[in-house]
């Protein structure tokens, strides 16, 4: 439940969202949302393709990929979406990048490519904090497996990112590094796009990670949707919230005649202990934060008090300075819930609980349904002042709601950006796949992608063009902060 | 105030605590009153159970004992139990340390399939029931030599379960008789080893060395079915024995590679169990045994004095309940059976696989042993005992033509009381099986006599590379083949001393041998006394 099936060296708990770990990106509110400068649609093609058919072509090289990309990276440090820049390590990875273009011996779609990574992923030889003072200064002497993997095909390591402090919260608000704001409210944001045809490459058996598959996963590509009579899709009633807002449920609608329209089966379905999941999650998820968390001691790695009284009395300083409010409240809860006397009530019964969403989504799967369509989130980002308005657990519990009980049932599913809201912040809408059936979820979201044509930005465009209106509204971001 | 002692009624089985007026019977009394926690260190209590039987007076208390063992064996393998740093015990201070062992974050175990073969294999030769699904769970508590927090284990479904192990203890009068007990295995688990910890008390300070964190253990828990420090012991030195032959563990007690926690409580018989307390971490055989028989003891001292037993855990544990393992699925196991088509051999643990080639077992051994040689059971058990003298014993009898018997008796008492004096090893013996075939055959063809062949195996074992025959021949040692001379002989010391002779005809049984003495002199040794003997008789009663 807390690992994703996939991947190995995480560093701390997962953030239950489905979007793919390469992705930049940066959440969270900001003070005024503004309506981002208008462009007008995007090109249909996913940028990355753009920039791997130029690489190779030698219309651009590695390293001035990477320089525009640093540059653009400084240019919006107000984003505070960087906790590490990668710099040297980038063009390096730029320069090796480029001597295999030049032999032609590129190393795939991801050679020279810029990746940014969650600083929750371990990062041989550049610090990997997780937004905590626990682990500031902490340089793992390894990479993460899915960090290997995109190093192998040659994409280069642009720096780590913000999260929330070891990723616990959804708004990217409660790291030591402060909250990240949200580009849509200043620009457009760059996105790497995960429907690529190296898709394959990061999956797959991890001989690291036990609990992955073992069977082969072939690269695959992603076909375009032609026969849709072929496809059932479904609405599961339980998501329609009242807190859910009335944009992002005439979205869901809008998006669920489309593919009626089109010629798919729309059907209404059912997953009856969707109200359980939340509170299911939550007894699961702190049970195992507070087992995981466990080996932060200050002994091996990461930060260490002064106090050198006894052992006990270091680990109580260390845990206490090193980790927030945050993170110690999910420790003590998971510790409650993991107590001799309260283990049956609590956490057998919410494993109990578990299976029984994991079978409403079997059930459902198993009546003809192929892929399941609900909101992302409840609405689109809301300001930060807003946001910070309810603590962490809170949000947490009525941002998640959506998005955890596909942990809980470990199923594959994505994120797809559809439209702007009228304040011109993004709003997406989820897929829900079977499990192992990630083709033809990736399938589906593909060809819905296709038809929403979500505005994709060129930055260095958005730089040009935007370069006025960009110094204002930096002016004002640093006044509000 | 009397002092207490402990007599040990029925073998095995019933302690009578009876007062007694002054000290005891051994001059050691046992300690009143009670000290709970601690080192169960100096055994100035424990002596040895008397094997008198003897029937409980009235007023006194019979107390029965039992004790239960959980016994922790680092398995031999050559890396860890889920990560692929060596394991070595001479290694440098946190010389084989890897990510996962030290805890970094992110890293995830990884199950090493030899230390599911050992877990198997020792389950098999123990009878047990082998689960073909096992979990693997977390046991959570802080300590420094557990760097992840938490301990991963198999406490709810561990590998096997529901066996039994034989052993065999010494009762009877001179302890000469030996009986077959047994003691029911609960279960075999596989769990982590944890670091060692090294107090430094000059610098207020601990060190850690992670070496050993996460070497694969197997934890057999027997039920509590012995009732003396000495069944106890018994059952353990078996176990040894098993694992030992099994290459599953080496199991040496003094290199940590085996230690033992003991649960004991003690009742009246008849009635309810009493509370039990633990002892935990012996790691030696013969203190096992003391400081078992010490805890009954001091229970037994407890209760008499009309105090209650207080059962102690560590105050920093098991507060938290087991969580199950979420990083590794479910250990799925395979008979011929139910191998699914198609499955890579590499891929899977066939049981009956491993059931064919499980080595023969110690009672196994020892029983082939009785029946071909006919020694005695405890003659089996001591070729067994040590390390090493059961292959010199196959190795001499495969060279001499000498009685079996023979044999075991100079291997047992001979050759292994040279050993013990000199506290070595077989592997380090001066003499070969060779050399002991050598001079067995010179024995048996009668060309030495037994004392003769007492003398050449000392010089062997002093100056390495003689021969037996070179040894009797150095020292004439051989025996007289010319009867007629041996008859000269003891006719000329007859004459010689008529005194004597008048004392043998009188009746004195100990003339005789002043007689065989002197022709033995005479002859330097080289007659056999039986035959001189012999002759000597024959010759005064003409």
């Amino acid at each position: 439940m807390w690992w994703r099936v996939g991947h190995e060296d995480h560093v701390g708990p997962d953030p239950p969202r489905s979007e793919w770990n390469c992705l930049l990106r940066a959440q969270g509110g900001r003070e005024d949302s503004r309506s981002p400068c208008s462009r007008g649609r995007g090109v249909p093609r996913p940028a990355c393709i753009l920039v791997s058919a130029a690489l190779k072509q030698g219309q651009v090289t590695p390293t001035e990929l990477c320089q525009r990309c640093l540059s653009l990276i400084k240019k919006t440090k107000f984003l505070n979406a960087y906790i590490t820049v990668s710099e040297e390590v980038a063009l390096k990875q730029a320069e090796e990048s480029e001597k295999r273009y030049k032999k032609g011996h590129s190393l795939g779609d991801l050679d020279g490519i810029p990746v940014a990574v969650k600083d929750n992923f371990s990062t041989a030889g550049i610090e990997t904090t997780c937004a905590s003072n626990m682990l500031k200064g902490y340089v793992p002497p390894y990479n993460a497996t899915v960090v290997q993997k995109l190093l192998d095909q040659g994409a280069l390591l642009m720096g780590k990112t913000n999260l929330d402090e070891f990723a616990m919260g959804s708004g990217s608000t409660d790291g030591i590094f402060g909250p990240v704001k949200n580009p849509w409210s200043y620009s457009k944001q760059y996105r790497e796009k995960r429907k690529q045809k190296s898709h394959g490459i990061l999956a797959g058996h991890d001989p690291k990670d036990s609990t992955t598959i073992q069977d082969p996963v072939k690269p695959f590509t992603l076909p375009s949707l032609t026969d849709m009579s072929k496809l059932c899709i479904g609405i599961p009633k339980e998501y329609l919230t009242p807190e859910l807002s009335s944009e992002v449920q005439s979205l869901w609608s809008k998006a669920a005649n489309l593919f009626e329209s089109e010629g798919a089966k729309v059907i209404e379905v059912s997953l009856p202990h969707t109200s359980y999941s939340i509170v299911c999650y939550h007894v699961l998820c702190t049970s195992e934060v507070a087992s995981n968390m466990a080996r932060f001691d200050g002994l091996e790695y990461g930060h260490r008090c002064d106090i050198d009284v006894s052992t006990e009395a270091m680990y109580a300083a260390t845990r206490r300075e090193g980790f927030n409010d945050v993170v110690r409240g999910r420790i003590l809860s998971g510790n409650f819930f993991l107590l001799k006397e309260n283990y049956e009530n609590y956490f057998v019964k919410a494993q109990k609980v578990r299976r029984l969403i994991a079978r409403d989504f079997v059930n459902v799967f198993n009546s003809g349904v192929d892929v399941l369509l609900t909101p992302t989130t409840l609405s689109e980002a809301v300001p930060h002042t807003e946001f910070i308005r309810e603590d962490n657990r809170t949000r947490s519990a009525q941002d998640d709601l959506f998005t955890q009980a596909v942990n809980m049932a470990g199923l594959p599913a994505v994120s797809v950006p559809m439209a702007l809201s009228s304040q011109g912040l993004p709003i997406g809408l989820q897929f829900i796949g079977r499990a192992f059936c990630d083709q033809q979820l990736l399938t589906v979201a593909k060809w819905f992608e296709k038809q929403v044509q979500f505005p994709v930005i060129q930055l260095q465009e958005l730089m040009d063009d935007c370069s006025s209106v960009f110094e204002n509204e930096k002016l004002a971001s640093v006044s509000l902060k | 105030m009397a002092t207490p002692v402990l007599r040990w009624c029925c073998p095995g089985r019933r302690w009578v605590f009876a007062g007694i007026g002054g000290v005891s019977r051994h001059g050691r009394g046992v300690p009143t009153g009670s000290t709970s926690s601690g080192k169960r260190g100096q055994s100035s209590v424990a002596q040895q159970p008397l094997i008198t039987a003897q029937k409980p007076r009235k007023g006194e208390r019979e107390w029965a004992a039992v004790v239960g063992l959980e016994i922790h064996a680092q398995i031999a393998s050559n890396s860890k139990l889920f990560s692929g740093s060596q394991v070595d015990f001479a290694a440098p201070p946190n010389s084989l340390v890897s990510f996962f062992d030290a805890s970094l974050p992110g890293t995830l175990p990884v199950l090493n399939r030899r230390c599911v073969e050992a877990a198997v294999m020792t389950g098999l030769a123990l009878d047990c029931h082998i689960n073909r699904r096992s979990l693997f769970d977390r046991k959570h508590y802080f300590y420094a030599d557990l760097p992840a927090g938490y301990q991963i284990t198999q406490q709810r479904l561990p590998i096997a379960v529901n066996g039994s192990l034989a052993y065999s203890v010494c009762v009877g009068k001179r302890r000469s008789q030996m009986v077959t007990r047994t003691a029911r295995v609960k279960q075999i688990q596989l769990e982590q080893d944890s670091g060692k910890s090294l107090h430094d008390s000059l610098r207020s300070q601990t060190l850690i060395d992670l070496n050993r964190a996460g070497v694969g253990l197997l934890e057999v828990v027997l039920e509590p079915d012995m009732s003396c420090g000495e069944e106890a012991a018994a059952a353990v030195r078996e176990l040894q024995l098993i694992l030992q032959a099994l290459g599953t563990s080496q199991a040496n007690m003094a290199e940590g590679q085996l230690r033992v926690d003991a649960n004991i409580s003690v009742h009246n018989p008849g009635e309810p169990l009493g509370i039990r307390t633990e002892v935990k971490n012996l790691n030696s055989a013969r203190f096992l045994a003391k400081a078992i028989d010490y805890e009954i003891q001091r229970q037994i001292n407890e209760l008499e004095n009309g105090g209650k037993i207080l059962n102690e855990t560590r105050s920093f544990d098991y507060k938290l309940g087991l969580m199950p393992e979420p990083n590794l699925p479910p250990l799925l196991l395979y008979d011929s059976g139910s191998l699914p088509p198609g499955t890579d051999p590499q891929q899977v643990i066939n049981i009956d696989q491993l059931r064919e080639q499980l080595p023969e077992l110690p009672r196994v051994t020892r029983e082939k042993l009785v029946q071909q040689y006919g020694m005695l059971p405890e003659h089996s058990f001591a070729l067994l005992n040590e390390v090493g003298l059961l292959e010199f014993f196959q190795n001499v009898i495969k060279e001499t033509r000498a009685e079996p018997k023979k044999v075991t008796s100079w291997v047992l008492n001979t050759f292994l009381g040279f050993l013990k004096q000199q506290n070595l090893a077989v592997s380090e013996s001066p003499v070969t099986p060779s050399a002991l075939a050598e001079l067995l055959d010179l024995l048996d063809r009668k060309a030495i006599s037994s004392s003769a062949a007492k003398q050449v195996f000392q010089e062997l074992w002093r100056s390495k590379g003689k021969t037996p025959a070179q040894i009797v021949a150095e020292k004439q040692l051989e025996l007289m083949q010319d009867a007629e001379a041996l008859e000269q002989l003891c006719c000329s010391t007859l004459e010689a001393h008529p005194q004597v002779v008048t004392d043998v005809k009188k009746g004195n049984p100990r003339a005789i041998n002043k007689l065989i003495g002197l022709v033995r002199r005479a002859t330097l040794g080289r007659a056999d006394p039986t035959v001189i003997k012999e002759v000597l008789e024959r010759q005064l009663s003409s």
